[in-house]
């Protein structure tokens, strides 16, 4: 359908004399059509990493790092250099793409299974020693490409296809909280922790990773951006109780906050 | 200020996240059905032809939250008697 309502939209032109388009898709972002699930974070969270590209103007020197994962496919979205990493390892590819490109801003794009489960000793050692890169890490509390298994960012008496009772600690442990991690390193310079489930917090997001490029710009150290993301899918719910989920119940878990800011 | 959304009823997937958003519930679940198989979300006000019935204003909150970018949102200027000429 290339342009479905004709007939009222030019109504609506003709009645005003000047109208302006407030918003359309970011240039950053190809016009492919997301392969993710209704009501997915990714897709939003990809929206807003396209449109801070493009407000800082750094499209044709940012080279970005996908992981496993939901979104493994994420380089068929970007219309910015792309380098596929092993599962886990976008924090160390990363490092060696900054290292010897230095002019290059490069940023990790992981899902809480790459960076808090099987990478967790890569992004630590990045964070530790202060590479210059920017890390977007998006936490859904499940394995979400493998059908919603229990991940280390589960929260405590979830249902996942693992732990059908709930996650129980003395049994499964407890939710790893990466973000507070990685804010006791010596070389991390800004963490924050936002949520995409209203328009308030997306904006908050947005202003977030447009922080966490910046830091890079400004050479000052590592810089990571946790963003909790609804996955209705994993969680067995509708798009709109995702949302409420994870304002209710998950936000108790990972509270919404600045960790670190030392820019 | 009036505004008006078009959606991509092809990109759209039918979460429904932009019709909680909507503070003036102009947008609703289209009983037909896509190229995808979902059924798309579609505005209400689309063959609104009196302008002063409209009731959008162009916040743009639903294509701020439309997870699939789907929705372009237009915006009727506040000052239009300034510079006619530039229209996009």
């Amino acid at each position: 359908m290339p342009f479905p309502y004709r007939t009222g939209f030019t109504q609506f032109l003709r009645g005003a004399s000047k109208v302006k388009k407030v918003f359309t898709r970011p240039m950053s972002l190809k016009d492919t059509p997301f392969h993710y699930c209704p009501g997915c974070g990714h897709s939003i969270i990809h929206r807003l990493v396209a449109e801070v590209i493009d407000e800082l103007g750094i499209r044709e020197k940012t080279i970005g790092v996908p992981p496993a994962g939901c979104a493994v496919l994420a380089y068929n979205y970007f219309d910015v250099d792309m380098a596929e990493a092993p599962h886990g390892r976008a924090a160390a590819v990363a490092t060696g793409i900054k290292r010897v490109l230095p002019d290059k801003l490069v940023f990790t794009y992981q899902g809480d299974g790459d960076i808090a489960a099987i990478g967790t000793a890569e992004t630590i050692h990045a964070a530790n020693r202060g590479e210059r890169i920017t890390a977007v890490f998006v936490n859904n509390a499940v394995y979400g490409m493998t059908g919603g298994q229990m991940a280390p960012t589960t929260i405590t008496g979830q249902v996942t296809t693992t732990s059908p009772g709930g996650r129980v600690p003395l049994r499964d442990g407890y939710p790893l909280d990466l973000s507070e991690m990685l804010g006791i390193a010596a070389g991390s310079v800004y963490i924050e922790r936002t949520s995409v489930t209203t328009p308030k917090g997306i904006m908050k997001t947005r202003k977030a990773l447009k922080k966490a490029f910046m830091v890079q710009m400004e050479d000052k150290g590592f810089a990571l951006v946790e963003i909790l993301s609804p996955c209705p899918t994993n969680w067995k719910m509708s798009p709109a109780q995702a949302v409420r989920w994870v304002d209710e119940v998950m936000t108790k878990t990972f509270p919404l906050k600045v960790i670190k800011d030392v820019a | 200020m009036k505004g008006r959304i078009v959606i991509d009823m092809e990109r759209c997937k039918g979460c429904g996240l932009c019709i909680i958003v909507c503070p003036k519930k102009q947008i609703e679940i289209s009983d037909q059905l896509n190229k995808k198989g979902y059924y798309p979300a579609s505005f209400k006000e689309e063959s609104e032809q009196d302008l002063e019935k409209v009731k959008c204003t162009g916040c743009a909150l639903c294509a701020i939250t439309c997870p699939d970018v789907s929705i372009e949102v237009y915006r009727q200027d506040k000052d239009d008697e300034k510079d006619e000429s530039e229209e996009d």
